[in-house]
């Protein structure tokens, strides 16, 4: 009797323990070698073959293709600079300079990975159509309403997730965070 | 109570058995990946376009509104496929995944350097057994090893404004994905 309550504990324990890590790393989009600048993150070895198993779960469990090395990187930023939640209520300044690349997209997503619904249908930018100032620089204002210059509307959605992807560029898997990785700086400014 | 401490390690301790497990077996169960929301509208070897992605649907979260993109669900088990993709205006991508999602090559229109992106896909075997004929190898075009039998090509291209999408859009349509003609014995 002992022995075999003692065995379904240690079993409940185990279940518990196992699954729960599982969810946790899933949830969380685990995975190894993850490059942070500023507010923005990417895992470009999710690209390759050498992707390790927390990547390829979280990507089968997503359902998203992951953007190969050789095409470019994509960076997902989910709080300002100074590590608050983006929230669609307020603006928010995307502002700076990304590293060289042939062309990079910005778009704004909800959690789940859904573009969010706005009046003028505008989901992201490109770096093409961006207005920049003479220095080369530019601001995104991520907001729920008009703003002049480059708006990005966020249909006053709660939580919101913005990924920056650079297309055909050098930053990689052996890229360090530094002066030759200039992302652009991401504050929260205005909030209700 | 030194007993239960005891089980409770062992059980945590096989817990981590079962964490490493489930992680691992994960993308061989998943019902829902992309491969699986693609293969119900792709046939296989053939290029389909797939839609691009609204508010209300997307076949794939996280796909960037400002691409065109096509798929073709491959299958080498016929033998090698042949794969063009004409450049478009801005920048043009082929990106290759294993069945599981697995991103293995990628190319861009710099890197093929023409106005077509030409590619032979098959499979490692199928590679060593081909003809070490001076004709094909001379040929310039581009073998890729696919590490598994089946899988996924993405070709995407870059609409760099919202106007110009419907001519991005013609431009993939003209791609191709076909079984490989059986190379021809020298002479």
């Amino acid at each position: 009797m002992r022995l075999l309550l003692g065995s379904l504990f240690a079993l409940a324990v185990a279940a518990v323990v196992g699954l729960g890590a599982t969810y946790y790393a899933l949830t969380r989009g685990a995975a190894f070698g993850p490059l942070t600048i500023g507010s923005w993150t990417a895992w470009p070895k999710t690209g390759t073959i050498d992707a390790d198993p927390y990547a390829r779960a979280s990507i089968a469990r997503i359902g998203r293709l992951p953007t190969a090395l050789g095409d470019g990187v994509s960076f997902t930023a989910s709080a300002d600079d100074s590590g608050r939640q983006l929230d669609g209520r307020c603006d928010v300044i995307v502002t700076g300079v990304t590293p060289a690349a042939r062309f990079w997209t910005v778009t704004l997503y909800n959690p789940d990975g859904k573009l969010v619904a706005n009046s003028i249908n505008r989901f992201g930018f490109t770096s093409q159509e961006i207005v920049r100032r003479a220095d080369g620089s530019f601001e995104i204002v991520v907001a729920p309403r008009a703003n002049p210059g480059n708006w990005l509307p966020t249909g006053g959605v709660e939580r919101y997730i913005l990924l920056l992807r650079l297309y055909d560029t050098a930053v990689g898997v052996s890229t360090k965070a530094g002066r030759e990785v200039p992302m652009p700086s991401v504050t929260i400014r205005n909030c209700p | 109570m030194i007993r239960w401490l005891l089980l409770f390690f062992g059980g945590a301790l096989l817990g981590g058995i079962v964490h490493l497990a489930t992680i691992i077996i994960l993308p061989f169960t998943a019902t829902q990946d992309a491969y699986a929301r693609l293969a119900k509208s792709a046939p296989v070897n053939a290029v389909t376009a797939v839609p691009a992605p609204t508010p209300e649907s997307a076949i794939m979260p996280f796909m960037d509104p400002a691409f065109a993109s096509a798929v073709c669900r491959y299958d080498l088990s016929q033998g090698p496929l042949k794969l063009s993709v004409p450049v478009s205006l801005a920048y043009t991508s082929v990106s290759f995944y294993t069945r599981y999602d697995v991103a293995y090559y990628a190319i861009n229109d710099r890197a093929a350097g023409r106005q077509v992106i030409e590619l032979n896909l098959m499979t490692v075997a199928q590679h060593n057994q081909m003809p070490e004929d001076e004709e094909i190898t001379a040929a310039d075009r581009l073998i890729v090893e696919s590490p598994t039998l089946t899988g996924l090509i993405a070709i995407r291209a870059l609409a760099p404004e919202p106007g110009l999408m419907p001519m991005v859009q013609n431009a993939i349509a003209a791609a191709k994905c076909l079984p490989a003609d059986e190379p021809k014995p020298s002479r």
